[in-house]
């Protein structure tokens, strides 16, 4: 019984002997050398070269050993494909088994193995085995219709196996309906529109009903599943919750976190008056203050949930303070998660409490958890405003400690307080002064530094501590390089005559003898405005800042609500979206929580604003990757509420930039300290974006910000016919189809919406994802009256061209999202060009005379257009319809030659010239422009019209 | 889902390794070891992101367990299922060490091979996997058909935790509550937070498949029998856990076979139990704890060299019942030079390397008192700072629930073998351990 022995083998010729074993006449021998195969396999040996003897070995009665080879055959046969097909036909053969035991283990196996050829054997016995008299047989085909897909998708679609599965659904046997969701749910991540899961209030209640009878795994199966579910209304989405809410008392942590991510979820819907609202709240704090009882790994799991859990509804544990104090043989992981959802419960009620435990933790050995418990003190400081002044004494007796890392800490914390409540404990400065020289990190180093220069007048020797931290100004870091200027000429402000040589110092140390761009340009800011007048130079840099808000880490909302659909998984855990760590298109999809009950008219950010009157959503600044190429992260809000939050600063992309700028360097600005004064979060944050988008588009597009859209005549555009956008049966029954057009200088896209389905839609809503022109509705889809089964309504919606930009492919794809009632739709459908030709495009003939020799002759484009008609007047006329303007006209030996100009809405000039041979129905078409790769589109437009 | 599943040994060497998903590699194998096993810091999560890989581990003894993946998989179920797995394993064959699995590697493979699938966790109830998965291997082929589709049946049935055809001569089940009471008490006397987290672990050995109903104090059931008629709702609590008519749970959660929907509506327990040992219940409760010791300090300092301490502890339940293995531990400060005890019972013994005296009582008996008295010398410092105090600590067991549980009835009944609830013998026990049981001082 000592298998153990399999590990030692090392010497040499080993697989020599090892073949000679596996063709041994002995069955015990033959079994004893697969274990060795198989033993050094997990040490990691190739033992590949034993491929056929091993296989040989798989025609036995032995079960043991046979699961052994099949074992082998799984890690090997990708590396052996030919050799591979000799087991097809032990495999097909155990497929018809009389004991389902091994029809189950042959189609398990066949599912794991990659190769080409088995895999196109494996389709008759996996289709006999979905419908097999045996559940156990079933369950493993039905998982194994993931396996199939996952190796070759189309195969699976082709064979039929996807309606298969689907109808295992509805299996009378709780555990096959549970893997057959398990398979449907990760297929259908791959295909993220395909509906393939196509919930609705039957099957729903299917797996409600298998919920109960399933293993615990099954169960977490089908309550992920669930979650994915968009209830119809308020009613079912209530009694979803009933039937789910008796799983937060299973005894597998994973099911109650997943029964509670379908509540978090299903609750957006229930109006907040409603009882059962209320009663729901308060069933899902037990449970969650259970998970703290077990295992750690679990717990740090649990705690991760918590924390977001906390953010999004704090009502729920609010109670909870004391569950989450830290234990002291509780792991590392354990102890800072606590840590942090403890600060977040914080409150006036338990604040002594709260104070008392950080106290008692700040003296622990773990350096991370001591730090994090100090700049917890600081956040309570800042959160709890009665508490301050207890904060700070603590603070300043964990100075007294004079452990160095303490004290940096505390120093880096205590600056928040300042500029949360300035002028309120500055008698402290001193005490702080005293531990300047200990102080060796850059952020402890910078934090100081800004508190001396705030607070210049007070400090008698200001100048002398600045002074010492000059000598070695280029050692430092720019965090705290940054910080020194501008304290100094804070100091010069308020000390001018005392300070002069070193304000000078600093200056040339920034300006002249340092590489970094951002103190240079600090610098030369500073020195400008201090030369050329120092009365402004003191409004500006001495003028009183807006304070920091309350939470200064809170998670953007629409992140937390994307992760508030992902509770349980590893991206609560990460507390980022799956897109960031998973590869490929799983899980890119985003998850959103449902509209909010009754939402229509409401479209803050639910509860997240409970934390003071200032604001009710509080300002987080998202990060860079959410802002650039969120493909599919559309707000569903009417669009009113986002847009214009970023659409001003887009247009007004320079004095952004130099008022966030500004703002910054007006001493609020601490290095990477994330705590920006509230109001002035919107503006940085809307930076990357303008920073961003503008390259996307080529540098050669001029200026993307200038509307130029003047007002023209109206004329008649050439409107194309409606088209079908959205098919009805990917839609639930939404049928759009539509088209744009350009009337008296508005952008208009006219949407025909037909309801196929039988029950009725409300609550429309549109948005467009970013794209090349940044076409955005001008104002909210207006369907007025509720669209009853085989109702049309025509919609015209208004466009303006001050949405974001990114550049799309093809360059005039434009991809909307359409909500109603029921759930949201994407399609995507292409614009003609010419529905940016502003009515101002006539272009001065010498300009264009100038501008035509001035782009080079690589930007210019030549096209055919055939089979026109036309004399070249009644051309141009029907091109100036459409904004395309002629400027000349030159016959030279009987060939019509049109020079024409075009002006997009973004201000790029697309220059052409026509030529109309008489007699000949092709005319030739030259285009030139700064970014040729509008010209194809241009080139469109002009065959659109003149054909029509 | 879970890409794959490796079991290294302390030093990082692979015990069992065994691959679910294509998009994960052999050098998945390397780089936890490399970057967890081998890392020089101390582990700081049990989740941990290499290269877009996500490793899950947990630790048992010196054995390591890792679960990959690439995806966005459900966290709280792929550690659920790795204490699963452990729990599987020492079910087959002990405890889990290196020589066991070494020694089991071909089983430990069948088991893997049939708990998770392609990732994805399939039934894992050893009960029924012992029908089919053995140590002997070759015991499937001499199933008659009906073994066989009762095996599978049973895999994928409602009742995966049980067997049919269970046979017993005496049809027997022992229920023992465990509750471990968690106290923080003020030197006043006052409470400041006091929770007693319980478990009912229930061993049964009953024929067939019984159906079984288990009954207990519960505030809510009690409360709604009493609206019925009049009952005596006179009982006021006494002392000792003898009885308070009903308890308040806070929370509490279920072993699989409970039907958790019945609970839900009508707060009755009903299931039908595996075979053998298992843990039916958890449970918490904040309210109306019975403590079972008070401890009550006192503490002088006389001058900067001498402390004077004086800790009478009170046993606060029924004469009749008796605590066993009771310790208290008084923390004394770091300058302690050599200290003097006095006790009534039992032993005390100053312990230099825990900085602290340790006094440990075999016995104890319901309401009755005793005292320690020492005298700390302490070294004369020139640290400034205040000895901070650690709390008084205090182990025990009591041969009652701190809370107050109580079980009402646990009835069987088997609708098909010939055997009633009054055959079944059943035995109850309670034991109330401390948990953190402190006293500042």
């Amino acid at each position: 019984m000592t298998d153990s022995k399999y590990f030692t083998t090392t010497k040499k010729g080993e697989i020599f002997e090892l073949k000679a074993e596996l063709n041994s006449d002995k069955k015990e021998k033959k079994k004893e050398a697969v274990k060795k195969v198989i033993a050094s396999m997990t040490v990691g040996k190739d033992v590949s070269a034993l491929f056929p003897d091993v296989v040989n070995c798989m025609q036995t009665d032995n079960l043991e050993l046979k699961k052994l080879v099949y074992l082998y055959l799984m890690n090997y046969a990708k590396s052996q494909p030919d050799m591979a097909i000799m087991a097809v036909n032990t495999f097909v053969k155990d497929c018809e088994d009389l004991n389902p035991l091994i029809r189950a283990l042959a189609v398990r196996t066949m599912g794991c193995i990659r190769v080409d050829k088995i895999t196109e054997y494996l389709c008759e016995p996996l289709r006999k085995c979905l419908k097999d008299e045996d559940p156990y047989v079933r369950k493993t085909a039905a998982v194994c219709v993931a396996k199939l897909h996952d190796i070759n998708a189309q195969l699976v679609e082709d064979q039929g196996f996807l309606d298969t599965l689907k109808d295992l659904i509805s299996d009378s046997n709780p555990m096959v309906v549970a893997n057959a969701v398990a398979a449907l749910s990760e297929i259908a991540e791959s295909h993220p529109n395909s509906n393939l899961l196509d919930l609705n209030p039957q099957t729903i209640n299917k797996l409600l009903t298998a919920l109960n009878e399933c293993t615990e795994w099954g169960q977490i199966f089908i309550l992920d599943c669930l979650a994915s579910y968009l209830p119809r209304d308020d009613r079912e989405s209530q009694s979803i919750c009933e039937r789910v809410t008796p799983r937060l008392s299973h005894a597998n942590s994973a099911v109650v976190l997943s029964a509670v991510k379908v509540l978090m979820k299903f609750m957006e819907m229930l109006p907040k008056d409603l009882d059962y609202y209320g009663t729901l709240l308060k069933k899902l704090a037990p449970p969650l203050v259970t998970l703290l009882s077990a295992e750690p790994e679990l717990q740090y799991v649990a705690l991760r949930n918590i924390n977001l859990i906390v953010q999004k509804r704090p009502e729920i544990l609010k109670h909870e303070m004391k569950v989450f104090f830290v234990k002291y043989n509780d792991p590392i992981y354990v102890k800072l998660e606590k840590l942090d959802i403890m600060i977040r419960l914080a409150s006036q009620a338990n604040i002594a409490q709260v104070l008392a435990e950080l106290k008692e933790y700040a003296t622990e050995v773990d350096v991370d958890f001591v730090r994090k418990a100090v700049r917890a003190i600081g956040r309570c400081a800042i959160k709890v405003e009665q508490s301050a002044e207890r904060c700070v004494s603590t603070l300043l007796d964990l100075i007294q400690t004079k452990v160095n890392y303490v004290v940096q800490e505390a120093i880096v914390v205590i600056k928040d307080i300042f500029r949360k409540y300035p002028n309120k404990y500055e008698s402290v400065i001193a005490t702080l002064c005293e531990n300047l020289d200990s102080l060796d990190e850059p952020e402890a180093r910078a934090a100081m530094i800004w508190i001396v220069g705030e607070y210049a007048e007070r400090i008698d020797n200001a100048d002398e501590l600045l002074e010492s931290f000059l000598e070695g100004f280029h050692d430092e870091s720019t965090q705290v390089q940054l910080q020194l200027l501008t304290a100094i000429v804070k100091l010069f402000l308020k000390k001018p005559t005392e300070t002069q040589e070193l304000v000078q110092q600093v200056l040339s140390l920034a300006t002249q003898d340092s590489d970094n761009p951002d103190l240079r340009d600090r610098g030369y800011i500073y020195w400008r405005l201090l030369s050329t007048d120092p009365v402004a130079a003191k409004e500006v840099v001495l003028a009183e800042k807006p304070l920091i808000s309350e939470e200064t880490d809170l998670i953007e909302p629409t992140l937390l609500e994307e992760l508030i659909c992902h509770i349980g998984t590893l991206a609560s855990v990460y507390h980022k979206p799956p897109s960031a760590f998973v590869e490929g298109s799983r899980g890119v999809q985003h998850k959103r929580l449902p509209p909010r009950a009754g939402s229509g008219e409401s479209t803050e950010s639910p509860d997240v604003g409970q934390s003071g009157p200032s604001e009710a959503p509080p300002a987080v600044i998202p990060s860079q990757g959410d802002l650039l190429g969120d493909l599919l992260n559309l707000d569903l809000a009417p669009p009113t509420a986002t847009v214009p939050s970023v659409q001003p600063s887009m247009q007004m992309g320079a004095m952004d930039l130099l008022g966030g700028g500004l703002d910054s360097l007006l001493g609020g600005d601490i290095g990477g300290s994330p705590s920006m004064g509230a109001g002035l979060g919107a503006a940085p944050a809307a930076m990357p974006a303008s920073l961003g988008g503008a390259p996307a588009v080529g540098g050669g597009l001029g200026d993307l910000f200038d509307l130029g859209g003047g007002v023209g005549m109206p004329t008649g555009s050439y409107v194309a016919p409606k088209t079908v956008w959205l098919l009805a049966m990917k839609a639930k029954g939404l049928e759009i189809s539509g088209t744009f057009a350009r009337r008296g200088g508005i952008i208009q896209m006219d949407l025909s919406l037909t309801n196929k389905a039988m029950s009725v839609m409300t609550d429309f809503a549109i948005q467009f994802n970013r794209n090349s022109f940044g076409l955005a509705p001008a104002g909210p889809l207006q369907v007025l009256t509720p669209l009853s089964p085989n109702q049309t309504i025509d919609v015209s919606l208004p466009l303006s061209t001050s949405g974001p930009v990114m550049k799309m492919e093809p360059l005039n794809n434009l991809q909307v999202a359409v909500k109603n009632n029921i759930d949201v739709f994407y399609f995507s459908c292409q614009y003609p060009l010419s529905l940016l030709f502003v009515e101002d495009g006539k272009m001065d003939r010498q300009v264009f005379l100038a501008t035509w020799k001035d782009i080079p002759n690589d930007n210019e484009a030549q096209f055919q257009i055939k089979d026109i008609h036309l004399n070249s007047d009644v051309a141009s006329n029907k091109l100036q319809g459409s904004n395309i303007f002629t400027i000349a006209k030159r016959t030279v030996e009987g060939q019509d030659m049109l020079y024409q100009s075009v002006k997009l809405t973004n201000g790029i000039w697309v220059l052409a010239e026509m030529r109309i041979q008489t007699g000949n129905p092709n005319y030739t078409l030259s285009i030139k422009c700064r970014a040729p790769e509008v010209c194809p589109f241009v080139y469109q437009c002009y065959e659109l019209v003149l054909k029509n | 889902m879970i890409g794959g599943l490796f079991i290294y040994n302390h030093k990082g060497e692979v015990l069992i390794s065994r691959v679910y998903r294509d998009d994960i590699g052999r050098n998945a194998v390397d780089a936890f070891r490399v970057n967890v096993i081998h890392a020089r810091q101390q582990v700081r999560s049990p989740v941990t992101n290499i290269a877009r890989t996500s490793f899950f581990h947990v630790k048992r003894s010196n054995i390591w367990l890792a679960a990959v993946t690439k995806q966005n998989v459900n966290a709280a179920m792929v550690f659920e299922f790795l204490y699963k797995m452990c729990d599987v394993m020492t079910a087959y064959f002990g405890k889990i060490s290196e020589e066991n699995i070494k020694n089991n590697f071909v089983l430990i493979y069948e088991l893997l091979d049939e708990i998770l699938d392609f990732g994805y966790p399939q039934n894992s109830e050893t009960g029924a996997l012992k029908t089919f998965i053995t140590q002997q291997g070759i015991k499937s082929q001499h199933h008659t058909k009906e073994e066989q589709s009762q095996i599978t049946s049973q895999v994928t049935g409602q009742i995966g935790w049980r067997r049919e055809g269970i046979k017993y001569r005496r049809n027997e089940l022992f229920l023992d509550v465990l509750e471990s009471v968690n106290l923080l008490m003020s030197p006043q006397g006052q409470v400041l937070s006091a929770h007693v987290s319980g478990r009912v672990v229930m061993k049964s050995y009953l024929s067939g498949m019984p159906e079984c109903k288990f009954g207990m104090n519960d505030k809510i059931v009690i409360d709604k029998q009493g609206k019925g008629g009049t009952t005596d709702d006179s009982g006021k609590s006494e002392l000792g856990g003898s009885g308070k008519q009903s308890i308040a749970i806070d929370d509490c959660t279920f072993h699989q076979c409970v039907r958790l929907s019945k609970f839900d509506s009508e707060r009755s327990i009903s299931f039908i139990p595996p075979d053998g040992e298992y843990e039916l219940m958890r449970y918490r409760t904040t309210k109306d704890i019975i403590l079972p010791f008070r401890v009550i300090p006192l503490v002088r300092e006389v001058g900067r060299t001498k402390l004077e301490v004086k800790v009478v502890i009170k046993s606060n339940f029924k004469p009749s019942l008796l605590a066993q293995k009771i310790e208290v531990r008084i923390p004394t400060p770091l300058n302690t030079s050599g200290v003097q005890v006095i006790c009534m019972k039992g032993k005390a013994k100053y312990k230099a390397s825990e900085n602290a005296i340790v006094w440990k009582i075999k016995r104890m008996a319901g309401m009755k008192e005793s005292q320690i008295s020492a005298e700390i010398e302490l070294l004369p410092t020139n640290d400034k700072k205040k000895w901070a105090r650690p709390p008084i600590s205090m182990n025990f067991e009591v041969p009652f629930a701190p809370s107050g549980l109580k079980v009402r009835y646990l009835k069987v009944f088997e609708p098909k073998l010939n055997y009633s609830d009054h055959d079944v013998i059943k035995w109850v026990r309670y034991i109330g351990r401390s948990g953190i049981y402190e006293t500042r001082c």
